[in-house]
C-alpha cells in the first residue's frame, strides 16, 4: 500500500471507503494539513502584527538589538502625533483618499451600469459600434498610458486637484462589459411590465434595474473603492501639492524623508490600512464575488 | 377631468419623444453618454494627443508642433536603460508569475481540502488584498528586510547563529532585493488568485471524482492530474495572463522599496518599464519621449495579449 492511496480526499473532500490502516494515516494527514494551514496563517498575519507592534513602540524599542515582541507600554501618542504634527499631513491625506474612494465607488459603478443597461436593453441601431468602441479601450491598460493621460489632464488644469486624480478613473470599460452581461440575463418580463405601466427608460432603470442590481454593484463598487484608496501611480503624478495628496502619497513621502521616524511611519501605515481592513471584513462576500468576475478578464 | 386628460395623452398626443423609436434612441444616447464622453476625453483624446506629442520635441512642454518624426521612438528603443527596464520586467515576471501561480493554486487546494475553519483560512490568505503596495513596502523595507540588525529577517538569521547583517535592499551580489520585491508582491496578490482558483474548483462537477473512484482511479495526485488540473485550464490561463499584465505594470513597490519618489536611491538596481517612463516624463519632463515609450509598451501588451489568444485559442473564456 503506497502513500498515494491515502491521499485520496486531498483535493475534493471525496468520501471513499477506506481500509483500516489508511484511516489512521488519513487522520495524520489531516493533522498535517491543519499544521500547515496554521503555519501559513502566522506567516500571512505577520506583517499585520509588525505594523501594530511598531506603531505602538518607541524608536529605541524598535531599533533594539534584542527582538521585543510587544511594547512594555503602548505608545498611543504615536497616533495622536500623526494628527498634531504639522509636518505630517495625515488628516488631509485621509480626507482626500476618502473623497476619492467614495466618488469613485459611486460614479464608476453608476456610469458602467448605465452604459451596460443601454447596451443590453435599449434598442438602438448603432449599438454595435458603441460596444466595439468601449471594448477597444480594454486593450490599452490605463497604467501604461499615464504619460499621454497626464498631458491631457494637465492641459485641462487638473494637476494638483482632486478631480484630476479621480475623474479619469471613473470610466471602466470592463465594468461596463460585466454590467452588460448581467443585464442581458435580467428577466425581461419585469421590465416590460414596467414599460407598459408608462415608465420611461429612465423610470425602468431607476425603479426596476438599479434596485435589482445592488449585488453586482456592491461587488464591483467595493473593488473600485479598494483600488482607488490604494492607488499610487496616478495620485503621485497628479497630486503632489499638500492639499491634493492622498494617504498613499503621504505615506510614501515618509519613506523618503531625511530621517525616518519609525513609530510615526508604522502608525501612519496602520491608519492608512485600517479603514480598508474594516471594509474588507464587512464586505468580504462581495469582494470575493467581484474578484471572481475579474477572473473572466483573461 | 384628470382621466380625460390622461386618455388624451395616451391616445391623441403622444409627444415625439415618447414615440417608442425616438424614445429608445434618446434614452440609449443619454444612458451611454457619460461613458462615451469620459472614455473620449480620458482615453481616446490622450491616445490621439499622445501620438502627436510622441512625434514632437516636447521637453518641459505639453504642446505639439515641434515635429521631430520618429526621433523619440528611436531614442527610446536605442536607450540602454529602456532595454534594461524590459529585462528587469522579464526577470521579475520569471519569478513572480510561476511562484504566484503555484502558491495560489496550492492555497486553493489546501483551503478546499479542509472542512472546519475553511472560511477563516480563506479570509486570512485573502486579506492582504486590502493592503496597498505602499503600506506593504513600508513593512517590507523598514520592518522585515531592514538592512540594520533590528530588521526581522536579520534578527531571524541571528537566532539561527549567523552574525552577518545583510543589507537586503542595497546588496547586489547576490541580488537579495529580488527576494524582497517578489515576497512583497506575493503576499499582496496570492490571495486574490487563490479566490479565482477556488471559484474554478467549485465549478468542477463533483460526480467526476466519484466516477473516477468507481473506475478505481487512484485519488490524490492521479485525480488532480486527470480531472482537477485539466478542468482548471481556463482559470489557469486567466490567472497567468492577469498576473503577467499586472507584473508588466509594476511600479509602486519598486519605487517605494528601492528608491523613493523624491530620491533615486537604489532604483537603478531594478527599474521596471513604468518606473523608467515615470522618470523620463515626470523627472526629466520629457513628454515626447515619455509618450513614445507609453505607445511602445502598449504595443508590447497588445502583442502579448494577441499571442496568448492565438496560443490558447479565442473564445476560451470561462
Amino acid at each position: 500500500m503506497s502513500m498515494r492511496t491515502t491521499r485520496d480526499d486531498q483535493w475534493g473532500e471525496l468520501q471513499t471507503p477506506t481500509v483500516g490502516r489508511s484511516q489512521a494515516l488519513r487522520w495524520i494527514l489531516l493533522g498535517l494539513r491543519y499544521a500547515l494551514l496554521l503555519a501559513l496563517t502566522m506567516v500571512f498575519l505577520f506583517p499585520f502584527y509588525l505594523i501594530i507592534r511598531n506603531s505602538l513602540m518607541t524608536q529605541p524599542e524598535i531599533t533594539s538589538f534584542e527582538w521585543i515582541w510587544w511594547p512594555e507600554e503602548m505608545q498611543w501618542s504615536n497616533f495622536t502625533d500623526l494628527f498634531e504634527n504639522s509636518e505630517i499631513d495625515m488628516a488631509t491625506g485621509l480626507r482626500n483618499s476618502a473623497i476619492i474612494a467614495v466618488v469613485n465607488l459611486i460614479f464608476q459603478t453608476l456610469f458602467a451600469s448605465m452604459a451596460g443597461y443601454a447596451l443590453a436593453r435599449i434598442p438602438f441601431r448603432g449599438k454595435g459600434i458603441f460596444f466595439a468602441i468601449i471594448l477597444l479601450t480594454l486593450m490599452v491598460p490605463a497604467a501604461v498610458t499615464f504619460v499621454p493621460t497626464y498631458v491631457v489632464v494637465a492641459e485641462l488644469g487638473g494637476v494638483n486637484t482632486l478631480w484630476g486624480i479621480v475623474v479619469p478613473g471613473l470610466f471602466s470599460a470592463f465594468a461596463t462589459f460585466l454590467f452588460r452581461q448581467f443585464y442581458l440575463d435580467f428577466p425581461s418580463e419585469i421590465e416590460e411590465a414596467a414599460r407598459l405601466d408608462g415608465n420611461s427608460y429612465f423610470g425602468v432603470y431607476w425603479r426596476m434595474i438599479l434596485p435589482n442590481s445592488l449585488g453586482i454593484m456592491a461587488a464591483l463598487g467595493v473593488l473600485s473603492f479598494i483600488g482607488s484608496w490604494n492607488a499610487f501611480l496616478w495620485p503621485v503624478i497628479i497630486g503632489q501639492s499638500r492639499d491634493s495628496q492622498t494617504v498613499q502619497v503621504v505615506l510614501s513621502s515618509f519613506l523618503t524623508a531625511q530621517t525616518i521616524n519609525l513609530p510615526a511611519l508604522f502608525a501612519g501605515a496602520a491608519v492608512g490600512a485600517a479603514p480598508l481592513v474594516i471594509v474588507f471584513l464587512i464586505m468580504q462576500r462581495y469582494i470575493v464575488q467581484g474578484v471572481r468576475m475579474s477572473g473572466i478578464k483573461g | 377631468m384628470e382621466a380625460a386628460e390622461r386618455a388624451d395623452v395616451y391616445v391623441a398626443k403622444v409627444p415625439w419623444w415618447r414615440q417608442s423609436r425616438w424614445e429608445a434612441t434618446i434614452a440609449f444616447l443619454l444612458f451611454i453618454a457619460p461613458m462615451i464622453i469620459g472614455l473620449g476625453i480620458f482615453t481616446f483624446l490622450p491616445i490621439g494627443w499622445g501620438l502627436l506629442i510622441s512625434f514632437s520635441d516636447a521637453r518641459n512642454t505639453i504642446s505639439i508642433g515641434n515635429w521631430v518624426g520618429f526621433d523619440n521612438y528611436v531614442d527610446i528603443l536605442s536607450n540602454a536603460e529602456f532595454r534594461d527596464s524590459l529585462v528587469t520586467f522579464a526577470i521579475f515576471a520569471v519569478f513572480i508569475v510561476p511562484i504566484t501561480f503555484f502558491f495560489s493554486l496550492g492555497l486553493a487546494l489546501l483551503v478546499n481540502s479542509v472542512g472546519f475553519g475553511r472560511g477563516f483560512f480563506r479570509s486570512v490568505f485573502f486579506i492582504p488584498t486590502a493592503i496597498s503596495y505602499v503600506v506593504a513596502s513600508i513593512v517590507w523595507k523598514m520592518g522585515i528586510f531592514s538592512g540594520l540588525p533590528y530588521g526581522f529577517a536579520n534578527m531571524v538569521l541571528y537566532w539561527f547563529g549567523s552574525d552577518r547583517v545583510i543589507a537586503w535592499i542595497g546588496e547586489t551580489d547576490p541580488p537579495y532585493y529580488w527576494l524582497v520585491l517578489v515576497t512583497c508582491r506575493l503576499w499582496l496578490q496570492v490571495g486574490f488568485y487563490m479566490i479565482i482558483f477556488l471559484a474554478g474548483l467549485q465549478e468542477i462537477d463533483r460526480s467526476l471524482y466519484e466516477a473516477a473512484a468507481v473506475d478505481g482511479a487512484q485519488s490524490g495526485w492521479t485525480t488532480f492530474w486527470t480531472i482537477t488540473f485539466p478542468l482548471l485550464r481556463n482559470t489557469s490561463i486567466a490567472v497567468l495572463l492577469l498576473n503577467f499584465i499586472a507584473a508588466f505594470q509594476a511600479f509602486d513597490e519598486f519605487i517605494n522599496i528601492l528608491g523613493g519618489v523624491g530620491s533615486s536611491g537604489n532604483i537603478s538596481l531594478a527599474r521596471p518599464p513604468l518606473v523608467y517612463l515615470y522618470q523620463i516624463a515626470m523627472g526629466q519632463q520629457d513628454y515626447g519621449r515619455g509618450s513614445a515609450g507609453a505607445f511602445i509598451l502598449t504595443a508590447i501588451i497588445i502583442f502579448v495579449t494577441i499571442v496568448q489568444g492565438r496560443i490558447f485559442g479565442f473564445g476560451q473564456r470561462s
